[in-house]
């Protein structure tokens, strides 16, 4: 393949994740359906049973079962994935901790979907948001193309650090909405992931091992903390795979950070996902009025780039973080509290105010992108703000 | 099949390794020789649910298990076997492992609490796909793992912790749950109750279950000293005498018909039974309540001689 000459396909976020699915062609799928996530699993089905793949899929009862069927198989030594959404990830949330425990390199599609109760089908992070100490690599994907390249990526990562990734799209926003994706050739993706190294070969019958023994006080401590070394390993590992990804196939995946017109920025908004497109498009707006405005989009959430976020907002005057989701703690959204952590030994610590928007799937349009703007804009300009605000709600 | 005589056992049991932590008199150690014996046919992979077995067979860094073995969690047992043989396959499939010199056969083990009560979804949705798998149930009727407490195992009127024996309640107030039943509803391959004093009725039940192909599964009485309030050295006997008072009666689901295998030549009243034990102790004065027992031993088993008793064409 011709560097940068991509097969242009248009396909909505669940059929690209499935696509690239295909292209990986996992040894075992484990998976359970739930909107909106629902599609990867059908499209994946149907791929099974006309013989495009040869995956062994396993259609379980439940999402606590599709992760724990996914671990047994992890386990064996096998190339796995799955895919699920808020509900079923909340149900699987005990089998996250084991899979990241056990080291097994697990890829699995998350479509952003709210939590009940209330109970909706709608996008937003909190799910996900969940999960931040579960020991999975996080990746916040921007729109259909980036999901199909990150999921590749994924694979190739997970398998590097041998711990497990997951990779989200908003839910409806890009799961459900068309657009024209870059893919590769089948074989150009088979090239690049490569066949999984495990650590052990389970149907070694001549070397038994035993996996997941009681861990006590006397070893236990040891094992989270090699585990936590394959988090910061993650770190380099990551910013080297997507070098060597963008650099063989002329994408332009950013790994842990996009920056956006930041670079002479007197105050900048930091949001994940496809917020982060509507954001662009209204610094554009703004940035031709004269205003100095910029973005940071986080990408990878886990492990946490805050040397990046330092990088990027040390010395901007003010920064306002968008979150999709609540930590109930009234200390904001998950994501201020980590990228105000991220700052606090920064050179020059910017002023920070914190969004809470778009829960249950609520539209973040113009009007509200224009606000968080204006008041990031006066939070620069001297005026107090609260800890954070909720956008886009009737109070 | 071959029948084994106790010299075949206690060769072909040879590995599952001494110095685990099991409690003095606890069944299951003789369950789990009894099944490596009758898969020393086969290369086992055994995925075992949370509880006594886990914890006292593998605390780090030892391991009593000579084959792979892998646990997860308390309530995937079904779920993680599934992976587990699905990976075997599309592994082999795709040449990315060689054929083993045996054939392989997939265990998964799991005591009453993770079969009867919280791992049951996950058995049953195994089952259902049809997964080529053993599932043997230890049963020693209550969550001993976290200190006696109540499962849907346990009998009525049984003292636990979650179920005590009280002023006003005398222990557990619903009788058992009957498991083997509600899965051979399932239509498995094979589904068994054995009890280790039946050793050679017990091994070859294993042996069963791990020569079809399909899901099959045995439950398997498994006495529990510190639990059941018995004397360490009369473990095996206790299972003999919950077979003797049809307590706990031995039979099997293959091919949609039934067989009892054992039936008491003599009636044996359930207190033989119960008088041994501390969990019934506050019943032994009480003869309404050890009827209530008896009543239900003996509704459960005119429920069984009926199933038995539809013939196959050719046996008419």
């Amino acid at each position: 393949m011709e560097k940068g000459t991509f097969i242009k396909m248009a396909l909505t976020g669940n059929e690209a994740y499935a696509y690239a699915m295909k292209q990986i062609n996992p040894d075992v799928v484990a998976a359970y359906p739930i909107t909106p996530a629902t599609e990867i699993v059908q499209i994946f089905s149907k791929y099974v049973a006309n013989g495009e793949v040869d995956t062994e899929f396993i259609p379980v009862e439940s999402e606590h079962s599709a992760l724990s069927a996914c671990v047994g198989a992890s386990v064996g030594g096998a190339r796995v994935m799955t895919g699920t959404s808020s509900q079923g990830l909340a149900l699987m949330h005990e089998i996250q901790y084991i899979a990241a425990g056990l080291r097994l390199p697990i890829v699995m599609a998350v479509a952003n979907r709210t939590l009940s109760a209330p109970i909706n089908i709608h996008g937003d992070h909190s799910d996900t948001m969940g999960s931040r100490d579960s020991g999975w690599i996080q990746i916040y994907t921007e729109n259909a193309n980036e999901a199909y390249h990150s999921v590749i990526m994924a694979i190739k990562i997970a398998e590097t650090v041998n711990l497990p990734a997951m990779v989200m799209l908003d839910g409806f926003i890009i799961s459900h909405e068309m657009e024209v994706v870059n893919t590769l050739p089948d074989e150009e993706v088979k090239k690049f992931i490569g066949e999984r190294k495990p650590l052990y070969n389970l149907f070694d019958f001549e070397n038994p091992v035993t996996v997941g023994p009681l861990d006590l006080q006397d070893y236990y401590f040891e094992h989270k903390r090699q585990q936590m070394e394959a988090m910061f390993n993650a770190k380099k590992v990551i910013l080297e795979i997507t070098k060597k990804y963008n650099d063989t196939f002329g994408t332009d995946i950013p790994a842990f950070v996009e920056p956006y017109r930041l670079d002479d920025a007197e105050y900048a908004v930091v949001a994940l996902s496809s917020a982060a497109s509507t954001l662009k498009e209204i610094i554009d707006e703004w940035r031709e009025k004269g205003e100095k405005v910029g973005l940071l989009r986080l990408r990878i959430t886990r492990p946490f780039p805050y040397e990046e976020v330092k990088k990027y907002l040390s010395g901007i005057k003010a920064v306002g973080v968008m979150d999709r989701a609540e930590t109930h703690s009234t200390l904001g959204g998950p994501m201020l509290q980590e990228v105000k952590a991220a700052l606090y030994d920064a050179e020059k610590r910017p002023k920070i105010t914190g969004f809470v928007f778009g829960l249950g799937g609520r539209d973040f349009d113009d009007e509200q992108a224009n606000t968080v703007l204006s008041m990031i804009k006066d939070l620069k300009d001297g005026k107090e703000l609260p800890l954070y605000s909720f956008i886009g709600v009737r109070e | 099949m071959q029948r084994l005589n106790l010299k075949q056992l206690a060769e072909r049991s040879q590995g599952f390794a001494p110095g685990h932590r099991a409690c003095a008199g606890c069944a299951f150690p003789s369950i789990i020789r009894m099944l490596l014996a009758a898969g020393a046919d086969y290369d086992l992979v055994i995925a075992n649910a949370t509880g006594c077995m886990e914890v006292v067979t593998t605390i780090m860094p030892y391991s009593a298990w000579p084959v792979p073995w892998v646990h997860n969690a308390f309530e995937n047992a079904g779920a993680t076997i599934s992976g587990i043989e699905r990976a075997y396959k599309a592994l082999l499939k795709r040449g990315k492992i060689k054929n083993a010199k045996k054939p392989v056969k997939f265990v998964a083990i799991g005591g009453d609490g993770g079969t009867y009560d919280i791992g049951l979804q996950a058995l049953s949705g195994a089952i259902e796909r049809g997964h080529d798998f053993l599932y043997v149930l230890y049963d020693n009727e209550g969550y001993m793992n976290t200190g006696i407490q109540r499962s849907s195992a346990t009998p009525l009127h049984a003292h636990t912790t979650t179920s005590p024996a009280g002023t006003v309640i005398p222990g557990k107030q619903q009788p058992r749950k009957d498991l083997t039943k509600i899965i051979a509803m399932h239509r498995p391959r094979y589904a068994a109750q054995g009890s280790p004093a039946f050793w050679n009725d017990l091994v070859k039940k294993f042996q069963k279950g791990l020569e079809v192909d399909g899901p099959a599964f045995v439950a398997v009485l498994s006495t529990c000293p510190p639990g059941w309030g018995t004397p360490e050295n009369m473990s095996i006997e206790l299972t003999k005498l919950a077979v003797e008072t049809r307590f706990w009666p031995l039979y099997e689901y293959e091919d949609g018909y039934w067989k009892v295998n054992y039936k008491p030549r003599k009636f044996v009243p359930v207190e033989e039974f119960l008088k041994h034990q501390g969990r019934f102790k506050h019943i032994m004065k009480r003869p309404e309540l050890i009827k209530e027992i008896q009543d239900e031993i003996e509704k459960n088993w005119k429920e069984l001689l009926w199933l038995e008793s539809r013939k196959k064409e050719e046996e008419k």
